[in-house]
């Protein structure tokens, strides 16, 4: 039964055995001549202030939330058209409900004022 | 016009689906959470109707086999519908007066109940898995809902967490279920020759999934914290709708998945509802909030419908229907009652010491509370003892003595602490001397109504248990 | 009567509507509690039409109509028991329920008037609702558990009447009284209905009269002594009598509807239901009579010695349903029954007018009290009474009118009973046990005597002579301006019930009395009408001794009427009343000391009982049984403790229980 499935294990076999290939490879090969600059976060650039759990402002991630939304969208949509030939026009309407749902989301979240950045909690301007 | 017949037989998913969109526009484009309020509560009754409907109908599947309708599934939905209908109409006056009326509760909850009809209505392991993420989604936002307050966003935190851990198990069981069986269909995985390794493997991780989902111990950690931090109303619906749901869908695969291999699954729930009912009573009898201790007592109930699953009998799964129906009933009544308590902000009303004396206050309030508790604790003539009882006989039939011994002693545990609630609100004084609101028109007609079935259902069983029994005179 | 039986449900549900909307909305609202009318209407109607509804039965019906009974669900079913919510209709069941509606109907409307002024308005009103909801119950039900249900209900009832007035201890002591009397029968009454069902397989009236064969001679007495013995407790009987005139306590509508017309002759109405089990043992219904004429005779004679008006009657009340089970033991069901209803009204009259005259005193005290704190006195007390017919014309009209009704002066309706009992006692004579019914019939002479002399020195104390209150009482010179008659809504009530108690006996005309005069005669409608559902005992007298006994039985009325007019007629009670104990001496002390019942129970049952309780059960109870059930308690608390470990609110201890969870599954579903 788990014949079958041979292909997989050496693919992820090769997968791990390249991840490690390339680490090592990397340790052995590359020049390692640290200094103090150079360990520090931006090289060129200032010390950091604060700390590094920084608040966002909670807009960053609505605006992030409504990507994947539309990437989730694309994903249905991009191989659905590909083969809508064989699908038949009746998937037509099916896609049209799909996406009138995800845009009555985005309707929701324009009323709602994701793009209003100033009236965003946490917003610096509030 | 088969498409249209088609569509019939999901018309509660239907409505439901289409109610939370339009509530959501409604909000967007006015703001006004009333008018969302009332939006919601018509298209619960419509979708009530339909799923009433099909109930009274005949079984079959449609949409290429992918739901199941009729009998078991729409009886389903209508528990589901009545837990929403009951908790929606509940949740205006009490996210009034608490200062949390927002508009997006009732879209989540239509959501949340849209998931559970499909839920309730799958035929297919995908549609369930549809269906279990999209409640449980709407669900976790809807116990951060109280977001300015801590204990609400550990809730939902806790619950998200746990629920993606949880939903990992039950992907990985679906998967392994194809994996052996080569099919997703229910009928067709009872149909499948192989069970392997993989089969087994793959049943515990769909239980698992379940359990969570029903919080039976010890997949129920979850429970006290979201049920404590959520808006009370909420809980209700969660307490009831989704436990309701989960249970439904549970009874569909193990009857319609699963049924060949009964005697080895059995055991397990045998061994779950057993921790179930005695850990839940137990941690029940020593909480001093009553949400968190309404919260345990929805665990030690689960327990005992633990009990009616592994009798395995169409006359226990029956039973089981008529006891989710007066959990239902009982559970959201009672919330029903403390969230009105809550309502009156000088005094934390979830604190059961706090209850001294209301009983003589609020008379009304107080006997409500009492047919509630009663019908918890299986005292008749309320339909929680019908239905305990039904149970249990059920189990007794199919030789399961031991284990309903050990659900009796349990749940004479759990009568110690309904009735200390009934203590507090009748035998101590009130000291605190604050005046009592007036609940308004729908609210008390909401609870007066519960708590009329109640005592219906207890007094007189026979019509639903008999319609009840009918959908397992036939088998599958 | 298939084609009416559906109506009855509708009797018993509008009393029920009554009390829901009453007892709830008056739960509810506040403001509802002062809306009296509104209350009062909807309790009356309650009543009211279901009497219209029980009426167009009664006259849908015949005396040949076949018994219908329409089953609402399945109460409760348990292997071949099964018990379901079903009412039965019949000649008996809807003469009662006429009586109950009929009669409960005019105490509503009387008691609008009467409870005018109390706190508790809608509280009293949903009582009575539910009072004839349950009395409907147990006259309805077409099986022995339903009857037992509305048996509990009126008793329930009746002690929440009884105890209207919780406030005061001694009448809350009176309702508790009552409860534990009715307790012991009720008890008898329950083990009577196992051992039915255990001889029959069924509970239903129908099945067990139709198999009554079943029953042999010693069971049909097991079972008929039980269930008198539950009868003995709600119809007050000796030994269980003595909480009626206790119950006096209530308001005085109650005590006219429950404690007189209704409730305590449901003990009368069992056993004639199930006469035909009675009929089989001879001895069974020798106890029955001799237990009612005893009962007859002793509250007659306490009833002598009182001097509260109310506890005149209650005594009263005792001896004539000591009259009714005198009856039933001689045979004679139609007759028990008729004076039933004579009863109902007669009685319901007497009360309702004390009634009257206690609202009148009461007003009275009240008013006196106001301008002189020091004053007090009882307003149930005869001796504060006289010559109150000229201040309350139509109390003193209906309440005369009513006593000479009771006394048994034809043609008012309590001759026409009371001679059909004596007739059927001396006809008893003839049967088994001859020579005892003989002696009976001698008692209940001697007792209709009495009735006639207590009843007429009742009135006289009321209503004749002069008002003694102003020479008793200090600071009460002109209390009598402040004597007033009651409002309409009460006299009204009044004389619609001293009506009935003129022309209700005319149901029960004796055949023999026509017969005389045209040969033969068919003119006992009541007898007709109740023939398909009582087994009566044949009458075998002669016109010519039947003749005589009707004479004599006027002869002992009037003639105690006469004595009590020559002793009490314009006279001082208390002087003639200390001229008759001193003729009597012992004996009429006893009767004053209410021949000790209490006094033996208290120091037979109560006080060993209660020592005993004391001494060892408490004992036991807080030592043993309290110890056990609180160890269990801590020791499953300590367990929930325990548990509260585990609850740790940290995420990682939860997800690790689910791990620890998914690997039991699995385990259990793969390697096992």
């Amino acid at each position: 039964m788990l014949e079958q499935y041979i292909p997989i294990f050496i693919l992820i076999a090769l997968a791990v055995l390249i991840a490690v290939a390339f680490i090592i490879l990397s340790y052995l090969l590359g020049p390692a001549r640290p200094n103090k600059p150079k360990l520090g976060p931006y090289e060129s650039g200032m010390d950091p202030i604060g700390q590094a759990k920084e608040r966002y402002s909670v807009g960053f991630y609505i605006i992030a939330m409504e990507f994947i939304v539309f990437d989730l969208e694309v994903v249905f949509i991009y191989p659905w058209a590909v083969r809508y030939q064989e699908f038949g026009p009746g998937t037509l309407w099916a896609m049209v409900l799909f996406i009138t749902i995800l845009l009555l989301g985005l309707v929701y979240t324009l009323k709602k004022g994701s793009f209003k950045w100033d009236m965003l909690p946490g917003s610096p301007a509030k | 016009m088969e498409s249209v017949n088609e569509l019939l037989t999901i018309s509660p998913i239907v409505i439901i689906g289409f109610a939370g969109l339009f509530v959501m526009m409604l909000d967007a484009f006015t703001g006004n959470a009333r008018w969302s309020f009332y939006a919601s509560l018509f298209f619960c009754l419509a979708a009530l109707a339909g799923a009433v409907q099909n109930v009274l109908g005949p079984t079959g599947t449609s949409f290429y086999s992918l739901v199941y309708y009729g009998g078991t599934a729409s009886f389903g939905a209508v528990l589901v519908l009545t837990g929403t209908l009951f908790s929606l109409c509940l949740s205006k006056d009490y996210l009034e007066q608490t200062g949390n009326h927002i508009a997006e509760v009732y879209s989540l909850v239509l959501f949340a109940a849209f998931g559970m009809l499909l839920l309730v209505q799958a035929n297919h392991m995908i549609v369930l898995f549809l269906g279990i993420e999209s409640m449980s989604i709407a669900l976790y936002a809807l116990a951060g809902l109280l977001r300015d307050q801590k204990k609400s966003v550990e809730a939902a935190l806790k619950y998200f967490l746990l629920g993606a851990f949880s939903t990992g198990f039950l992907l990985y069981g679906i998967a392994l279920l194809y994996g052996s069986t080569g099919s997703l269909a229910l009928p067709e995985i009872a149909e499948a020759s192989d069970k392997g390794v993989m089969y087994w493997a793959g049943v515990g991780l769909l239980f698992t999934g379940f359990f969570f989902k029903v919080s039976a111990v010890p997949f129920h950690m979850w429970t006290p914290d979201v049920y404590q931090g959520s808006p009370t109303t909420v809980t209700a619906f969660m307490a009831t709708a989704s436990k309701s749901a989960a249970f439904v869908a549970f009874i569909l695969v193990l009857s319609r998945a699963l049924p060949d291999t009964s005697q080895q699954w059995q055991e397990v729930l045998w061994i779950f509802a057993v921790f179930t009912m005695v850990i839940g009573n137990l941690l029940a009898l020593v909480q001093e909030n009553i949400k968190r201790m309404l919260a345990y007592s929805s665990i030690a109930h689960a327990g005992y419908i633990m009990v009616g699953l592994a009798a395995t009998s169409g006359a226990a799964y029956s039973a089981v229907l008529y006891y989710l129906f007066a959990y239902t009933l009982m559970n959201v009544g009672a919330f029903g009652v403390v969230a009105y308590y809550e309502c009156h902000k000088n005094c934390d009303f979830t604190e059961i010491k706090n209850y001294a004396g209301l009983g003589f206050k609020k008379p009304i309030m107080g006997i409500l509370m009492s047919v509630f508790l009663f019908s918890m604790v299986g005292i008749p003539p309320f339909a929680g003892f019908i239905g305990k009882y039904r149970v249990f006989a059920a189990a007794i039939d199919e030789g399961l003595i031991s284990l309903v011994i050990i659900g009796v002693l349990a749940s004479a545990i759990s009568v110690y602490y309904y009735l200390s609630v009934l203590v507090y609100l009748y035998m101590k004084e009130d000291e605190t001397g604050m005046v009592m609101k007036r609940p308004s028109t729908l609210y008390s007609l909401a609870l007066i109504i519960l708590a009329l079935l109640t005592i219906y259902f207890g007094v007189h069983p026979g019509l639903l248990t008999d319609f009840l029994g009918s959908f397992y005179s036939v088998t599958w | 009567m298939d084609a009416y039986v559906h109506l009855v449900p509708w009797i018993i549900a509008l009393p029920l509507v009554g009390f829901l909307l009453n007892g709830l909305f008056g739960l509810a609202f506040e403001s509802y509690r002062d809306r009296k009318n509104l209350i009062g209407a909807i309790a009356t109607s309650a009543v009211f039409f279901p009497f219209l509804i029980a009426l167009y039965l009664f006259f849908a019906m015949s005396g040949d109509s076949e018994a219908a009974s329409v089953s609402l669900f399945t109460w409760m079913q348990a292997g071949d028991f099964s018990v379901d919510i079903a009412y039965r209709l019949d000649q008996l069941s809807i003469l009662m329920t006429l009586v109950v509606t009929g009669v409960g109907a005019l105490i509503h409307l009387y008691s609008v008037g009467y409870m005018a002024d109390d706190e508790g308005f809608w509280k009293f009103f949903a009582f009575m609702n539910l009072f004839i909801f349950a009395m409907l119950n147990l006259v309805l039900a077409d099986n022995m558990l339903l009857l037992f249900l509305g048996w509990e209900g009126v008793g329930l009832c009746s002690y929440l009447l009884i105890g209207f007035w919780y406030t005061d201890m001694a009448k809350s002591d009176a309702a508790k009284k009552a409860f534990l009397y009715n307790r012991v029968g009720d008890f008898a009454f329950l083990i009577a209905m196992f051992l039915v069902f255990q001889i029959t397989g069924s509970l239903r009236f129908q099945d067990i009269l139709d198999s009554a064969y079943l029953f042999s001679t010693d069971q049909a007495f097991l079972v008929g002594a039980l269930i008198f013995i539950g009868a003995t407790g709600k119809s007050a009987q000796i030994p269980l009598f003595v909480w009626l005139p206790d119950a006096m306590a209530g308001p005085t509508s109650v005590s006219a509807l429950i404690h007189a017309a209704t409730m305590v002759t449901s003990g009368i109405y069992v056993i004639s239901r199930l006469s035909p089990l009675y009929m089989m043992s001879p001895e069974l219904m020798l106890i029955v009579a001799v237990i009612g004429a005893l009962t007859a005779l002793v509250a007659a004679t306490i009833a002598l010695t009182r001097y509260d008006i109310k506890a005149v009657l209650a005594y009263s009340t005792v001896s004539q349903l000591g009259f009714m089970f005198l009856a039933l033991g001689s045979g004679a069901f139609v007759a028990a029954m008729f004076h039933v209803v004579t009863h109902a009204f007669f009685k319901a009259c007497l009360f309702l007018g004390s009634g009257s005259v206690i609202h009148a005193m009461h007003h009275v005290e009240h008013k006196l009290h106001k301008t002189n704190p020091d004053v007090h006195f009882d307003p149930q007390d005869m001796r504060f009474m006289g010559g109150l017919r000229a201040y309350l014309p139509s109390t003193y009209k209906t309440f005369l009118i009513a006593t000479i009704a009771i006394a048994g002066i034809p043609p008012l309706a309590g001759f026409f009973s009371k001679d059909e009992i004596l007739v059927m006692t001396f006809n008893a004579g003839a049967g088994v046990y001859g020579s005892i019914y003989y002696v009976l019939w001698a008692m209940a002479m001697l007792t209709a005597f009495m009735t006639a002399f207590y009843m007429f020195r009742l009135t006289f104390g009321i209503f004749h002579g002069s008002f003694r209150l102003p020479k008793l009482i200090e600071g009460a010179k002109d209390s009598a301006k402040l004597l007033h008659e009651s409002p309409w809504t009460m006299t009204s009530v009044l004389w619609g019930l001293a009506v009935l108690s003129v022309i209700g006996g005319f149901i029960g005309i004796p055949n023999f009395v026509v017969a005389t005069f045209t040969g033969t005669a068919d003119v006992n409608l009541l007898s007709n009408w109740l023939d398909k559902v009582t087994l009566d005992a044949d009458l075998i007298l002669s016109k010519q001794v039947e003749w005589m006994l009707l004479s004599g039985s006027v002869l002992v009325a009037s003639l105690g009427i006469f004595v009590a007019y020559k002793k009490y007629g314009n006279q001082e009670p208390v002087a003639e009343d200390e001229a008759v104990a001193a003729r009597f001496g012992p004996l009429y002390s006893l009767w004053n000391k209410k021949y000790l019942f209490d006094e033996m129970y208290e120091g037979g049952i109560v006080r060993p009982v209660v020592r005993f309780s004391d001494r060892v059960l408490a004992v036991f109870d807080i030592r043993a049984i309290d110890g056990f059930v609180n160890f269990i308690a801590s020791f499953v608390r300590f367990f929930g403790h325990l548990a509260r470990y585990l609850q740790t609110g940290m995420i990682q201890t939860y997800a690790y229980g689910m791990v620890i969870g998914v690997v039991l599954i699995l385990y259990l579903l793969i390697i096992r």
